[in-house]
């Protein structure tokens, strides 16, 4: 078979010979490897790398760029994924040499600048949520969740009791179940009311002594805030038990309402979202966990700590959980981060939080009229709908995601919450315009028409994309996942 | 900061929402507990945060550097971060849009590609968060395939690499078994003595934790796999120029740390998980994984692929908990590993060996004798005629980082430092080490 290519593999860009990258003679006497090395510790084979030059690797990975939507060149309404401006001045500030050549291990004495900055972070960050200390260690948010979980278990366990049951509400995203597993822990389901708040009455039947932890996420998954989030600390806390917050969802809350006021025990922030950390296309993020002070001892070895205006990394923590980064942490994402707090400041945050919620609950008015199930009430920063009965014969949220990309707008978050029938997960986040908003409204209300009219258009979607839908059982059937040169 | 309505269209935006004021919107947050008092400071301007961060970075100004010890100083090209900070990459979400991410997708195809090259593995995945994390993830996918409890870590890995194991291990039913290495390399004999029904896996790392490559690697292997466990191996890229690759030992899984990969050191991160895997695994292996495909109309096509084996699938289920990766970084080194190209990168290890080499030597003649007589890459141990801390702090007060006191993780090697030498130094860099190494040390 033939395949279109709409840009080749680096690989097939090669040319046996062509000289990469240049090196400088080596200016040191040299001796015989083969000397030192056994023959059968030497490769016999050279790694099969491409053979590009400096201009085909420019002109390739631009190229590729070109392929991607990003926050950059299109409005990403991704719910939950807090899709917001990455400041330029911070890719300047992560390559300053002297942070970009921090070696982890280096003395204190030479480490004062950044460790200055980690300090503040966690400054920052307990102030802001209203916790007492702070790990940076865990890279994302799912490694904060099994953090998290951790530091709670061995909290219990230090105080010798076994609660093996973990509570979640079935509107959680999947890794806060998967990080319970791993931390060995047993998940159990609390139902949601018919409105997406807890039911409280599900949750009051199944706290039994047996759970250590009530996960929840705050604001909810479907984009509120939990009205009886006192009374729920109050009975989790009465039962023994902890309150996690999962933290995706900050971005409505800095500076508003500090979740440890609430009742919050442990929490996770994702600096990807929140502060403004670039996404990667999936990474690196950054997940520090915040904990009350009776937790603190468990939090990962080390910890920052000053001692008469001079700062250090503490190991003697008998308590810890252990290490969960190989180091400290995504380093140059806290850096990022830290910037981030000093641009905003204390009322920039707030300003932050309360523009959010604004232009979700402007976004939410605006799309009332097209989604017939939409709930009553004010929404926090995002706005959750569903799809049923919004669309024409035979399209799903699916179809109407995908034409969005027609129309140069990234796709919703769908099918999340799991509760929500064909459900649309849209975060404007505070950068976007009230113009941008409003072609966003026009384009779903343009595209809902063409779902009656024209479902099969809509159903095809996306047609202006440089490919179009993806054989996906294909890929998953006969999983092809690295170039094989034999193999074209 | 950075929003963009303005007073009027906020009063616009509200009464279309249909609140008087914007307090109607958070009426459900209580009363009392919004808005507290912060004791923050306030906001800064672009130009006065550039300045402010300058100074902190200053302050750790640094000259030389000798520090390995599982983060390396490498060149990187210019052309790498100018393309991987490009805002298409860098400000696109996890590519679950396949049509609108086929940007990222090839790029992580290719880097699965680069990096099952390099192992000589069959497959590798999107990437793990770090070298230690890769390690425990692989630990834990060992444990689940054989069904047994003990990993084997001897003491030539990483001490930072095995808590991050035994954090991940730590309620998994699985556990750590250490494993002594006093000659500074795992000994077959010592191996045979820990093996047993209950072997899950081995873990060798190599160059190792001492800079000394486990020359027995093969036989470490065939034992392992005799007595019914897997092998990880870690290796350090770089030194995959001119050594053997964990496939052709028979690893099962092979893991690293990628920094040396186009990375700048950072204090520690983001770094960049590899992971790799024989066919057999590839259904258990952890973290996302990109297929080649076709689209409707049979152009060739990237996605996220096996999903079935991911936390928003398979919830308490799945193989890990692992979503948001090192994409970014991922990418990097793809970029990094395509400049450097095939030829480039053997003289890039070729370079590095010689370099350390060379500096063995002066060292000794300076005073700072070889620990070890086992071959060596770019890292080695030194003993040092007064105490290494000591020795460390004294070439500090010059900015100079002398390298890594042995005795913090192994007691009984006090009087050792771990010394690294890249191919950025050059000769006059190291014989003047030499010089200020024996002058600290009288």
């Amino acid at each position: 078979m033939s395949e279109t290519v709409i840009e080749p593999l680096i690989f097939e860009k090669s040319v046996p010979g062509r000289a990469g990258l240049p090196w400088p003679a080596c200016d040191v006497p040299t001796t015989d490897v083969a000397r030192h090395v056994p023959p059968a510790l030497l490769r016999r084979t050279p790694a099969a790398l491409p053979e590009v030059s400096e201009p085909q690797v420019v002109r390739h990975f631009t190229r590729l760029s070109h392929l991607n939507f990003s926050i950059d060149t299109n409005f990403y309404p991704l719910g939950s994924c807090t899709m917001k401006h990455n400041p330029k001045v911070n890719d300047r500030i992560v390559q300053i040499p002297d942070f970009a050549g921090l070696h982890p291990l280096r003395p204190h004495e030479l480490s004062q600048g950044i460790l200055e900055i980690l300090y503040e972070v966690e400054r920052w960050l307990c102030s802001l949520c209203g916790m007492d200390a702070f790990t940076l260690q865990p890279s994302a948010g799912a490694q904060g969740e099994l953090t998290g979980i951790l530091v709670a278990r061995a909290y219990h366990e230090h105080r010798g009791e076994k609660r093996p049951v973990v509570l979640i509400p079935d509107s959680a995203h999947g890794t806060n179940p998967a990080s319970v597993a791993v931390a060995g822990l047993t998940a159990v389901t609390v139902k949601s009311t018919p409105d997406g708040h807890v039911d409280v009455d599900d949750l009051a039947a199944k706290l039994t002594p047996e759970v250590g932890l009530v996960m929840m996420t705050l604001p909810s998954t479907l984009g509120m805030f939990e009205p009886r989030v006192k009374e729920i600390a109050k009975k989790v806390h009465d039962a023994g038990a902890l309150l996690y917050m999962d933290g995706a969802n900050l971005n409505a809350l800095v500076g508003l309402l500090r979740p440890g006021d609430v009742g919050v025990d442990v929490l996770h922030v994702n600096l990807h979202k929140t502060f403004a950390t670039p996404h990667g296309g999936g990474g690196p993020g950054a997940g520090p966990v915040g904990v009350k002070k009776a937790l603190e001892p468990f939090l990962p070895s080390p910890r920052v700590a000053k001692e008469n205006g001079v700062y250090r990394r503490k190991f003697d923590r008998p308590n810890t959980i252990g290490r969960v980064h190989g180091f400290q942490g995504n380093v140059g994402v806290l850096i990022r981060a830290y910037a981030y707090m000093r641009l905003q400041g204390v009322e920039g945050f707030r300003e932050m939080s309360e523009s959010a919620i604004l232009a979700a609950n402007y976004l939410k008015a605006k799309l009332t009229p097209l989604f017939p199930k939409m709930p009553a009430g004010p929404c926090m920063h995002e706005v959750v709908v569903s799809g049923e009965g919004a669309f024409g014969p035979g399209v799903k949220t699916l179809d109407v995601a995908k034409r969005l990309l027609d129309y140069g707008f990234y796709a919703p978050t769908i099918y999340f919450p799991l509760i929500v029938p064909e459900a649309m997960m849209i975060e404007p986040t505070e950068n976007e315009t009230k113009e941008t908003l409003d072609v966003f409204v026009e384009t779903l209300r343009k595209i809902i028409e063409e779902s009656k009219a024209t479902p099969d258009l809509v159903k095809g979607a996306p047609h202006t994309t440089p490919v179009k839908r993806l054989d996906e059982v294909k890929a998953a059937r006969e999983p092809r996942l690295r170039y094989l040169p034999n193999l074209k | 900061m950075f929003v963009a309505h303005t007073p009027e269209q906020k009063k616009e935006m509200l009464a279309a929402a249909g609140a008087a004021r914007f307090e109607d919107l958070i009426a459900g947050l209580p009363r009392e507990l919004v808005r507290p008092a912060f004791d923050l400071p306030g906001s800064m301007s672009e130009m006065e945060l550039v300045r402010h961060m300058e100074e902190l970075a200053a302050r750790d100004h640094l000259a030389q550097s000798y520090l390995g010890a599982g983060a390396y100083e490498h060149f990187v090209p210019t052309a790498v971060w100018s393309l991987a900070l490009r805002g298409e990459f860098a400000t696109a979400y996890t590519p679950y849009q396949a049509e609108a991410s086929q940007g990222t997708l090839q790029s992580i195809f290719e880097f699965q590609s680069l990096v099952a090259e390099l192992f000589h593995m069959d497959v590798a995945n999107a990437s793990m968060y770090d070298g230690a994390s890769a390690a425990a993830e692989a630990a834990l996918v060992a444990a689940k395939h054989t069904g047994r409890t003990d990993v084997l870590v001897p003491d030539t890995v990483h001490p930072q690499t095995r808590q991050v194991i035994e954090t991940y291990l730590a309620h998994s039913g699985a556990r750590v078994v250490r494993v002594p290495t006093p000659s500074g390399i795992l000994e077959p004999a010592v191996l045979a003595k820990h093996l047993g029904p209950q072997t899950a896996a081995l873990l060798v790392q190599t160059p190792n934790y001492f800079g000394c490559l486990e020359t027995h690697v093969a036989e470490l292997s065939d034992l392992v796999h005799k007595a019914g466990g897997l092998l990880i191996a870690s290796a350090y890229p770089i030194s995959l120029g001119l050594l053997t690759p964990p496939g052709d030992y028979g690893a099962d899984i092979a893991v690293a740390e990628g920094q040396s990969l186009g990375l700048p050191l950072a204090y520690g991160g983001p770094y960049l998980g590899l992971f790799a895997c024989r066919h057999e695994l590839i259904r258990k292996m952890p973290g996302r994984v990109v297929g080649q495909t076709v689209d409707k109309e049979g152009r060739r096509a990237f996605v996220l692929t096996l999903q079935a084996r991911e936390q928003h699938i398979r919830r308490e289920k799945a193989t890990s908990n692992i979503c948001t990766n090192q994409a970014l970084c991922a990418l990097a080194s793809t970029i990094y590993l395509s400049l450097v190209g095939k030829s480039g990168f053997q003289k890039l290890a070729e370079l590095n060996f010689q370099k350390a080499h060379y500096a063995q030597g002066v060292l000794a003649r300076h005073g700072f004798p070889p620990v070890f007589e086992h071959p060596f890459f770019n890292e080695f141990a030194v003993r040092c005629p007064s105490p290494p801390e000591r020795i460390v702090q004294k070439l500090a007060e010059k900015r100079v980082l002398a390298g890594h006191p042995l005795g913090y993780y192994h007691p009984d090697r006090k009087d050792q430092l771990l010394v690294c030498v890249t191919e950025i130094k050059t000769k006059a860099d190291i014989d003047q080490f030499g010089a200020q190494l024996a002058e600290a040390a009288r």
